[in-house]
């Protein structure tokens, strides 16, 4: 397979032309949401860690999924995609620590998934594919020649969006 | 978050010299074989580099999680890699009726249980060394990838610079390694500093 592959980091975005590829390692409550356009072959991925940039300062924009997905959507336009040619996957989300007990933190990953949906439905984008909530990380690739999202998890082997 | 001088990343050294050593000492106990502790690193990162202090993103760990309130709010994880989680349980369960599996809830409580106990003895020396009132909420266990486990102590950190005080322990007799990990809110880095008398350049 040719092209680079791209590495997106925590509250990191990206975007590639084909044949590139960009990949998330790890997430946990992190949600990456994938945005493609197939007829430019324009893919992009933010690593989203928090529903809402509300009450804080930090100036990281791809951090938050209220303002994360904006970004997103701004910089898919900039590399010649279309809003209206956008598709959405994601995945992430999940609980990783059973006993979350009274620490809301521990239970951000259902929020982050609904505050991405909420946004990508601000912009009209539908959703074509989603491996979201759970208890397991996950490692994502979006692979900008066919807008596939490969999903990989420790004890669950690998499937394809 | 302020640059930290030599000073400041000196003590905090000392404090995870100290808190690691009390935990080493229990660990020894519970195992009934010797442990060392390796230098302590204190290390200014971007939140992505958190994990390199463990191993890789993806490797397989036992994390256990705790909340840490009081004077220094922050967050603190004890990590084991899911080989060396599987010899330490095998070291405490001659019978091995785990049977390697560490998603076993007999698995997953007895390290949540190490986890525990030197994490209280990590934290007392903390609250002493400082005079401070150090609090931690019961711990959470996982099994996953590094990454996505210590990705929760990541969520409040400044994108930018994670102060992480890293400590390293290997249990020689089992070749084992293990990690300890505080990570304070940026908010109690002054405190912290402060209470270890380095506060200001």
């Amino acid at each position: 397979m040719a092209g680079q592959v791209v590495h997106v980091g925590m509250a990191d975005l990206k975007v590639v032309h084909c044949p590139d590829r960009l990949r998330s390692v790890g997430l946990g409550s992190c949600v990456g949401v994938a945005l493609w356009d197939p007829q430019t072959k324009v893919a992009g991925l933010v690593h989203i860690m928090l529903p809402s940039a509300e009450g804080f300062t930090d100036a990281t924009r791809a951090k938050f999924a209220d303002t994360g997905v904006d970004w997103l959507v701004e910089m898919m336009q900039q590399n010649g995609a279309r809003v209206e040619r956008l598709r959405a996957k994601m995945a992430g989300g999940a609980q990783m620590f059973t006993f979350a007990g009274k620490n809301d933190l521990l239970k951000i990953g259902p929020r982050n998934v609904d505050a991405c949906r909420r946004a990508l439905a601000k912009w009209g984008i539908p959703m074509v594919g989603e491996d979201v909530g759970g208890s397991t990380g996950r490692t994502i690739e979006l692979h900008s020649e066919d807008g596939r999202l490969w999903v990989r998890t420790v004890r669950g082997g690998q499937i394809v969006l | 978050m302020q640059p930290l001088g030599d000073r400041h990343l000196d003590a905090l050294r000392e404090v995870g010299n100290i808190g690691a050593g009390h935990a080493a000492t229990s660990l020894s106990l519970l195992l009934q074989r010797p442990v060392r502790i390796t230098v302590p690193t204190v290390q200014v990162l971007a939140f992505d580099h958190v994990v390199d202090a463990v191993g890789g993103a993806e490797d397989v760990v036992v994390g256990t999680y705790f909340r840490i309130g009081g004077d220094y709010p922050g967050n603190f994880f004890f990590i084991i890699p899911a080989c060396s989680a599987r010899a330490v349980l095998r070291a405490m369960w001659t019978e091995g009726d785990f049977g390697d599996d560490l998603q076993n809830e007999m698995a997953l409580s007895a390290l949540g249980e190490i986890g525990n106990i030197l994490t209280s003895a990590y934290l007392i020396s903390l609250s002493d060394f400082t005079h401070g009132k150090v609090e931690t909420s019961v711990p959470a266990v996982a099994v996953d990838m590094a990454q996505a486990i210590l990705e929760v102590g990541m969520l409040t950190a400044d994108a930018d610079q994670c102060l992480i005080v890293h400590t390293g322990a290997h249990i020689e007799e089992l070749d084992v390694w293990c990690h300890f990990l505080l990570v304070p809110d940026p908010d109690s880095v002054l405190p912290l500093l402060t209470a270890l008398g380095v506060r200001g350049e």
